[in-house]
């Protein structure tokens, strides 16, 4: 029968010419490639977007209403307040809710029980369905209880049902990178299972939960189509001043002016496009800020 | 500066007699008991005798501040220690000792109920603290493990500031305190860590070596005034000088606490402990699980001069050489 060997002396030996093989090489140039036609492809657009609207990147586009007419002086004024309104709205709705469900799914729920279960499965699902999926779910809702679907509330409302299954999902693996030893040293001091959530889990949690929620807003922020489905105005000339009132945010701008035929509204899209894009980047940059300051390596 | 109470026997008659179920009011008329004149001794060298003087002023039987009665724990169906019985005595170091996966953990988790936090965990048998019923269902398992402390292997300070770390327990369980900033000091006075630590209350505990951090989590539970606090292999984690520490620190809470304490090494029990109890596993022939018991308790002393049971006998001598 087969045995351990002597303790093997022999010199070792020669690199073997696997990395530099064709198939290696080959498989190299694959990987380049693929890395290389996916920053063109990004590069491009920027460049274009760059050239195209850097002209129109002025106090107009920021001051003045969208015009149907003259392309020239027309702004995105409108489109830039309502996407300040529907994503604060977002915001508002979806981080308590989110980080509520979070906290319970993660501390309380007893994973034994059926519904749990299910939630928990759904859950996943739900944050691969498509966008426009939830504006009809709004849709159907907001006719359901009589609400206006072109405001400010319903479009907030879609965005939120869009972004909760990932602001839940990154709020319970924040939770989960909490040692379990911190709980059980609160606990053991005699602190109720909600004051230990409330003063130790979450607050160690938070940068985590912070940044998974900055960026599900910034998603939010860049996202048009269920927002077209629920008849997102194209032209608003006047300043959204509340809950229920219409809106336009800078994505469905961007849409409406790419569809236009003159030159002109081409470069305001392209100049729109460098405000989200720059908007977009700010929140990411906050969100990778607040992660390799505050995030905690246990 | 002395805010913390000191547990007085009388205090602790008083409240067993009443027969009430736990409740805040009771640890705090408790803590507004008397000090002692003799608080201040607490520190003193002659307060750390050595075991072989303290064998002699211990009574036959351990005054029970816990005790269990045929105590078994389960894991869902999986039985993992049966018919443990003993009483735990008042201001005494009980070790507890026995091979790894014996239950020793499993049963001090079951005396401060930390157990109710794993899914599937039971107790059945009788658990009491100054007899009553600890799995009791008018009782609060937050006022028992309020009472009876827990100091966990691995070093678990809060992410926050030592004082922080200190001022929670206090502020949780709602205790009424006239100056948080000298419950802070006693404690970490308490637990030999003030002169170590006074110039940085507010910088982050996890800046502490091991040994501090270890003093520090002792510190917390000795903060919200406990009359017994569990240890489960406190110094596993530490070095032999921080362990030494720990072990000195020990000697001298026994005065005002009652410590239990796992350990998986013999010579800090024979070196801290003034009773010990020799746990060890056998399979069950029905069922195949290794399922804890307790096989001898008794002095210190006794348990490793002259054990009466064969098995703790081979046991110590194996690990003694
Ligand atoms: N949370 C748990 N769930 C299920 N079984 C456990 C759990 N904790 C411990 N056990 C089992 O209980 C037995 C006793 O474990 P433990 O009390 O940790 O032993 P010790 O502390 O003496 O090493 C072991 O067989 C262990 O596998
Ligand atoms: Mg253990």
């Amino acid at each position: 029968m087969a045995s351990i060997g002597a303790v093997a002396t022999a010199p070792l030996r020669a690199r073997k010419a696997g990395e530099n093989s064709p198939a290696s090489i080959g498989f190299l140039v694959t990987l380049w490639v693929a890395v290389a036609v996916a920053m063109i492809c990004l590069l491009t657009l920027l460049v274009t977007a760059f050239v195209d609207g850097y002209p129109r990147l002025d106090g107009a586009l920021f001051t003045r209403y969208s015009s149907r007419v003259i392309p020239e002086t027309a702004g995105a004024r409108a489109a830039i307040l309502g996407s300040m309104w529907v994503i604060g709205t977002t915001a508002l709705l979806a981080i308590p809710l989110g980080i509520a469900a979070g906290v319970y799914l993660e501390e309380f729920a007893d994973e034994q029980r059926w519904y749990n279960r299910l939630i928990e499965v759904n859950l996943q699902n739900l944050a691969a369905v498509p966008a426009i999926v939830y504006g009809m779910l709004t849709a159907g809702f907001a006719l359901a209880i009589g609400l206006e679907r072109r405001v400010v509330l319903a479009g907030a409302i879609a965005l939120s049902l869009l972004i909760l299954p990932v602001i839940i999902i990154t709020t319970r693996e924040a939770l989960r990178a909490v040692p379990a030893e911190i709980r059980q040293g609160s606990l053991a001091l005699g602190a109720t299972p909600l004051q230990t959530v409330w003063r130790q889990t979450l607050p160690s949690a938070l940068p985590g939960v912070a940044t998974g929620t900055i960026l599900a807003l910034s998603r939010a922020l860049g996202e048009a189509a269920p927002l077209l489905l629920l008849g997102g105005l194209v032209f608003v000339s006047y300043d959204p001043n509340g809950l229920m009132s219409g809106f336009t945010t800078l994505p469905i701008q961007i849409f409406s002016w790419t569809g236009q035929p003159q030159e002109e509204f081409q470069e305001l899209a392209s100049a729109a496009i460098i405000v989200l894009l720059g908007l977009l980047l700010l929140m990411n940059a906050l969100a990778i800020i607040i992660r390799n300051r505050y995030q905690r390596h246990w | 500066m002395s805010t913390f109470s000191t547990r007085t026997a009388e205090a602790h008659t008083a409240y067993t007699s009443t027969g009430r179920p736990m409740t805040s009011e009771d640890a705090d008329a408790a803590s507004r008991g008397p000090v002692p004149a003799g608080a201040a001794r607490h520190f003193g060298p002659e307060s750390t005798p050595s075991p072989g003087d303290r064998a002699s002023q211990l009574p036959n039987k351990p005054i029970g501040v816990i005790s269990c009665e045929d105590v078994d724990i389960f894991y869902s169906r999986f039985r993992a220690v049966t018919g443990v019985s003993l009483d735990f005595g008042r201001n005494e170091i009980t070790a507890l000792i026995g091979p790894s996966g014996c239950g020793k953990s499993t049963v001090l988790r079951a005396l401060n109920r930390m157990n109710d936090l794993i899914p599937g965990a039971r107790v059945t048998g009788r658990i009491t603290y100054h007899g009553q019923d600890i799995y009791g269902s008018d009782v609060d398992p937050i006022e028992v493990r309020r009472r009876i402390g827990m100091v966990f292997q691995k070093p678990n300070p809060f992410p926050k500031s030592i004082y922080a770390n200190i001022a929670y327990g206090p502020k949780v369980v709602g205790m009424k305190v006239d100056s948080m900033d000298d419950i802070v000091e006693e404690a970490l006075t308490r637990a030999a860590l003030w002169d170590e630590v006074k110039d940085k209350l507010k910088e982050s505990a996890y800046g502490l070596s091991g040994g501090q951090q270890q003093r520090l989590c002792i510190a917390r539970t000795i903060a919200v005034n406990p009359e017994v606090i569990l240890m489960d292999e406190p110094c596993s984690a530490l070095d032999p000088i921080a362990t030494s520490r720990i072990e000195d620190l020990m000697d001298e809470l026994r005065q005002e606490y009652t410590i239990i304490i796992v350990t998986h090494n013999m010579q800090q029990a024979a070196r801290v402990a003034d009773r010990t109890a020799f746990f060890t596993a056998k399979a069950s022939e029905e069922t195949g699980d290794r399922t804890g018991e307790l096989v001898e308790y008794d002095v210190t002393a006794k348990m490793f001069g002259n054990p009466s049971d064969s098995r703790t006998e081979a046991y110590i001598s194996g690990r003694f050489g």
